[in-house]
């Protein structure tokens, strides 16, 4: 393991909303180096001139018509919250932004 | 309360068929159900949830409708379980996840809906991997489900319970999910049949998401006919799904036979790696076919060794993403961090999500990543066409594409729990159908000894794009001349006795 | 502004230092679009609805749902981009914008990254400016936070899914009164375009914007974006504010002042902006292709079909108001100031053929009525009566059935009771009078005591009957004909006092 995988690690673990531990940072790390390293193979192939492949269907244009379905009730809505006051989902105080 | 007796030896088809002839009613077959599940679960685990009183009442209300003279469903009074990944509203759907414990969807999957709609009766949801990343069940938040061969070893993964309960005769059908082999695998280790269609046949509306490009709905059935039964109530164009493809339910069909079929046999499938005795099972399935009538002709899928990696770098990036949804806000138990609300949903992810789930959520997010992305996970896109292209290549001489589906028989409980990159090489026969979207069935071939008992092994049978009616009809051609799936002789004693009961 | 001052032409002349400030001013621009359902399911939106009322798994992103384009969604998009002139692409694709927020309820947002709907395009301000559009991509709105409500915030996704369209301009604007111009004219084409309410109040348009300044003849310098704009006024007052500071921070030499790279969040309260956050801060959106969607094609055909369903823009209704109608340039301008008026006004015109006394009616009439917060409609599409109804009031007017104070009176009952102008004239009586035996019977009694006006009128000031012309109006209860009962005043003072 290498001290690179384990920031690798903790920086992907920020952006994705895990908040490890040292120990589990440093396991994730060592497993990171690696799996990455048996991936490498996958920098090794020519790939030049190959279209990227996102889906697994050739099927495009798939649209619905523009006409209201009944919403769902409320209270089955908010029935799974872990914290709801019958009318909003509750999370702790944050000031405005997507930060 | 008495059972039917001849439940655990009987098909989906077969019980059908018993009902409607009122040989026997859907409440005693449900009770014959719920008592082989009383009987076997607390050793195999293979349940989470078993609904008892509401399979009683369906099957009650089955059993007044067939007395009125109403006509039956095509799958009236089969008892089912589904993988805990799947909606039923009002019923836990917790994915082997400790973040969506409690989790009670509003809302029914629609290929849910199908089954329900022909008369099947739904009697418990199943213990998986975590988020179905895993190849043993052993990722599981819950509980582990065993292989009903050898309780010591894994039914496979990541649809672990929904196969032990199949093969262990509690429901002659579950559903699984498969997304680079976790219904096929499991199915080859525990001698049942497992079907992947083709990516689209079957609605995703209500599967949640592991890989969204790679995850399909397939069933489990002891039998091909099963298979087929099910894949026509099931599949189909639905609305609510963007990439279901706008055609009807896959059709099964008529012939008996596979005389003429080419089959292509991709060298790369037998090559390291591939346990001898299970290869010496395949080699024989695949003569059966040429007796069968079937040519075979030697193939070539270049790109397979790529497959690995490829996979793993689409769906965790995929996964990474799908799985941003648990925050702790809308559903799931919430973990309060230092008090603000990023802090929340990093504990509450902490907290909730097991190490493989994090694992492979941290690769994929890499992997989308600044600086990485090209590098990749386009890379990764790139690869996967090329990997597509060997199997549409392949498919210009060959009708179907014979091989093993899992390199090894089950192997045992915490044998690769601690190496991840073994575990992942476990797949490495179903991925490449996966990457390329097409349509593949394990069924079972015979068995092999392993630590002095008998454990089985899968045939691989591929089709190209929408051949799914072709691959089902190879499978069911196949069974009926070999009767592997009649091998329960060497279930486990208990499995055994409780089948004798 | 302290140390600079407003030069007659671009930028800003530093007392200090003699520098011209050439400001940079580029704006992006979310609009929530008019269809009836939300972008990728079919619930429904409405501004103030309940909370959570108007959610499916969809949209509260319950594990396992999946969207489905709203094809009216991509329609308008294509309408929009018609009407701005831009390339619509004949391929495009969705992505997945990842982050996280309470708002957000799948953790991504539905967007589009690489592959926009349309690129390019534009509008001419009416100061003749050209600002041009870099790309507009559609993407789903996310739901809304509620801070304002004690120690916890609140989330409501009723807004969750609802498709936005994103514009982005490119930096060809260099004064606030431009931005202010080209928001005014963007918000007017997308109304036209039957696209979006464009209403900055309930958030179906919402404003983001990037300035930067630099010395005139040097190259451009670190952009600041700002956030939390509610109003066109506040884009301005904020935009005007940023160049401020910015060239105060460059002018004061220090380098630790200078401009940073980053989001800033405007208070309108303080008229200030504040840090939000920092470059080193940025997100890492993790773009990727949507894997629960399939790719999009848009022919030319479909251009062209949404080329014939934008309805005249309001440019050229001004230019034919005034042409055709002889309005002036002020009351066209009023009166296709939104299109539901000038639609308003159009029916009305084809039913009465009287486009001027019309233009008047609404300016006068209608506008005032919907801005009395007495009134309950507040906009054109709220009235509680038909053109029909308007067209009708006009011509009672007119043909002098009844005069044009008593016309008011009746519109205003229109307002309040939704029923027609006949029917109020006739339950209240309020029909002219002009009967003049009725009439002289008023004038009469009006004329009692009023000495100094009939001396008045007697030594030639004739105006000075206006004062009786109030009794009399006020005894026949508004209905008597003003312009008989001036004739028979004077008559009477005339010949018989």
């Amino acid at each position: 393991m290498t001290q690179s995988d384990i920031d690798i690690v903790k920086k992907t673990a920020k952006l994705a909303r895990l908040e490890l531990g040292e120990a589990e940072a440093a396991k994730f790390g060592e497993q990171f180096g690696r799996i990455l390293e048996a991936f490498q193979k996958l920098a090794k192939l020519d790939v030049s001139g190959v279209e990227p492949m996102t889906g697994a269907t050739e099927l495009s244009d798939v649209l619905r018509d523009d006409r209201a379905k009944p919403s769902l009730e409320r209270e089955r809505v908010l029935a799974n919250g872990p914290k709801q006051d019958g009318e909003y989902y509750v999370v702790p105080k944050t000031v405005g932004g997507d930060a | 309360m008495s059972g039917f007796a001849d439940y655990a030896r009987l098909d989906a088809t077969a019980l059908r068929e018993a009902i409607v002839s009122k040989r026997t009613t859907a409440s005693q077959v449900v009770e014959a159900a719920l008592a082989r599940i009383a009987a076997l679960d607390p050793e195999l685990s293979a349940f989470s949830t078993v609904l008892a009183d509401s399979a009683r009442a369906r099957a009650k209300e089955l059993d007044a409708a067939l007395a009125r003279g109403e006509p039956a469903g095509a799958l009236c009074g089969v008892p089912f379980a589904l993988k805990s990944n799947m909606c039923v509203e009002g019923v836990e759907a917790h994915c082997g996840s400790k973040i969506l414990a409690g989790y009670k969807p509003p809302y029914t999957a629609p290929f849910v809906q199908r089954l329900l709609d022909e008369g099947a009766i739904l009697v418990g949801m199943t213990h998986m991997d975590e988020f179905a990343m895993g190849s043993s069940g052993e990722n599981s938040g819950y509980a582990v489900a065993k292989n009903p061969w050898d309780t010591s070893r894994t039914p496979g993964g990541s649809s672990s319970g929904s196969c032990a309960a199949v093969a262990a005769r509690m429901v002659p059908l579950s559903l699984g999910s498969d997304t680079g082999g976790s219904v096929r695998q499991p199915a080859a280790l525990c001698g049942i049949v497992g079907f992947k269609p083709t990516y689209g046949r079957i609605t995703r509306y209500g599967l949640v998401a592991f890989g969204s490009s790679l995850d399909q709905v397939s069933p489990f059935t002891r039998s091909a006919r099963d298979m087929e039964l099910v894949l026509s109530v099931i599949s189909g164009a639905d609305e609510h799904d963007s990439t279901c493809l706008p055609l009807p339910a896959i059709d099964p069909e008529r012939s008996d036979s596979i005389r003429g079929l080419r089959i292509g046999v991709p060298k790369e499938y037998f090559a390291s790696g591939l346990d001898a005795d299970v290869r010496a099972k395949v080699e024989g399935a695949i003569a059966k076919l040429v007796e069968l009538g079937a040519a075979t002709v030697p193939i070539e899928l270049p790109h397979t060794e790529y497959a690995i990696p490829t996979y793993y770098v689409v769906a965790t990036a995929e996964a990474s993403s799908n799985l941003a949804r648990y925050d702790g806000i809308r559903y799931g138990p919430r973990t309060n961090g230092d008090g603000s609300l990023q802090s929340m949903i990093a504990a509450t992810r902490e907290a909730g999500f097991g190490p493989e789930v994090k694992r492979r959520i941290l690769l994929g997010t890499y992997v989308l990543s600044s600086g990485y992305y090209d590098a990749w996970y386009v890379r990764a896109l790139k690869v996967r066409r090329l990997i597509r292209h060997d199997f549409d290549e392949a498919f210009k001489s060959v009708d179907l594409i014979a091989c093993p589906t899992s390199p090894t028989a089950a192997f045992r409980l915490g044998e690769k729990t601690d190496d991840p990159v073994a575990m992942y090489l476990s797949d490495v026969m179903t991925v490449p159908t996966s990457l390329a979207g097409l349509p593949a069935v394990s069924v079972p071939c015979g068995t092999v000894t392993l630590g002095g008992k008998q454990l089985p092994v899968g045939l691989q049978l591929i089709g190209p794009s929408l051949a799914d009616a072709r691959v089902l009809r190879a499978a069911r051609v196949f069974e009926d001349a070999t009767q592997h799936q009649r091998e329960i002789y060497a279930l486990a004693p208990s499995v055994r006795e409780g089948a004798a009961r | 502004m302290s140390q600079t001052t407003t030069a007659p032409t671009i930028g800003f002349v530093s007392k200090k230092t003699d520098v011209r400030w050439i400001p940079v001013i580029g704006l992006e621009v979310h609009c929530q679009l008019k269809t009836e359902t939300k972008l990728f399911c079919s619930c429904r939106y409405e501004f103030g609805a309940s909370p959570n009322t108007l959610t499916c798994p969809v949209c509260t992103a319950q594990p396992g749902a999946l969207p489905v384009l709203n094809r009216e969604a991509l329609a308008l998009a294509v309408r929009v981009a018609v009407a701005l002139g831009a390339n619509v692409a004949p391929r495009t694709k969705f992505d997945r914008k990842n982050y996280f927020y309470c708002d957000l309820p799948k953790g991504y947002q539905i967007s589009q990254f690489d592959q926009p709907f349309c690129t390019g395009g534009g509008l001419t301000l009416p100061s003749g400016k050209r600002v041009r559009l870099t790309r507009i991509h559609l993407e789903e709105d996310a739901g809304k936070a509620v801070h304002d409500r004690g120690d916890m915030t609140l989330v409501d996704l009723n807004r969750a899914g609802v498709p936005l369209i994103e514009s982005v301009t490119e930096a060809d604007m260099q004064t606030s009164d431009e931005a202010y111009e080209y928001l005014t004219s963007l918000k007017e084409i997308l109304q036209y375009a039957g696209a979006s309410d464009c209403d900055m109040e309930k958030g179906s348009l919402r404003c983001d914007v990037n300035v930067s300044v630099h010395p005139e003849g040097e190259g451009w310098r670190t952009k600041v974006e700002l956030k939390n704009l509610n109003s066109f006024k506040n884009v301005k007052d904020a935009i005007e504010h940023e160049i401020e500071r910015q060239i105060e921070a460059y002018e004061s030499g220090d380098k630790s002042k200078f401009p940073v790279q980053e989001t800033r969040l405007y208070d309108a309260t303080t008229q200030t902006t504040r840090t939000m956050r920092s470059k080193e801060d940025a997100h890492d959106y993790r773009y990727f292709p949507e894997p629960d969607l399939v790719p999009f094609h848009v022919d030319a055909a479909f251009v062209e079909q949404q080329r014939t369903m934008l309805p005249e823009l309001a440019e050229a209704r001004r230019a034919r108001y005034q042409r055709d109608f002889g309005l002036s340039p002020y009351d066209a301008g009023v009166i296709t100031g939104s299109r539901a008026v000038a639609d308003f006004f159009e029916m009305v015109v084809k039913l009465n053929g009287n486009a001027k006394e019309t233009a008047n009616w609404i300016t006068n009439g209608v506008l005032a009525n919907l801005s009395d917060p007495t009134i309950p409609a507040k906009t054109i599409d709220e009235l509680p009566f038909r053109p029909h109804d308007l067209a009708e009031l006009v011509e009672l007017v007119t043909n002098h059935t009844i005069h044009n104070n008593v016309g008011r009176t009746v519109l205003r009952t229109m307002f309040e009771t939704g029923k027609s102008p006949k029917q109020i004239v006739k339950e209240q009586g309020l029909e002219q009078v002009s009967d003049e035996g009725q009439l002289e019977k008023w004038c009469r009694e009006a004329l009692v005591g009023k000495d100094k006006v009939i001396a008045d009128v007697k030594s030639g000031k004739t105006k000075a009957v206006a004062a009786l012309m109030g009794p009399v109006m006020k005894a026949s209860k508004g209905s008597a004909n003003p312009e008989l009962v001036q004739k028979i005043l004077l008559r009477i003072i005339q010949t018989e006092m």
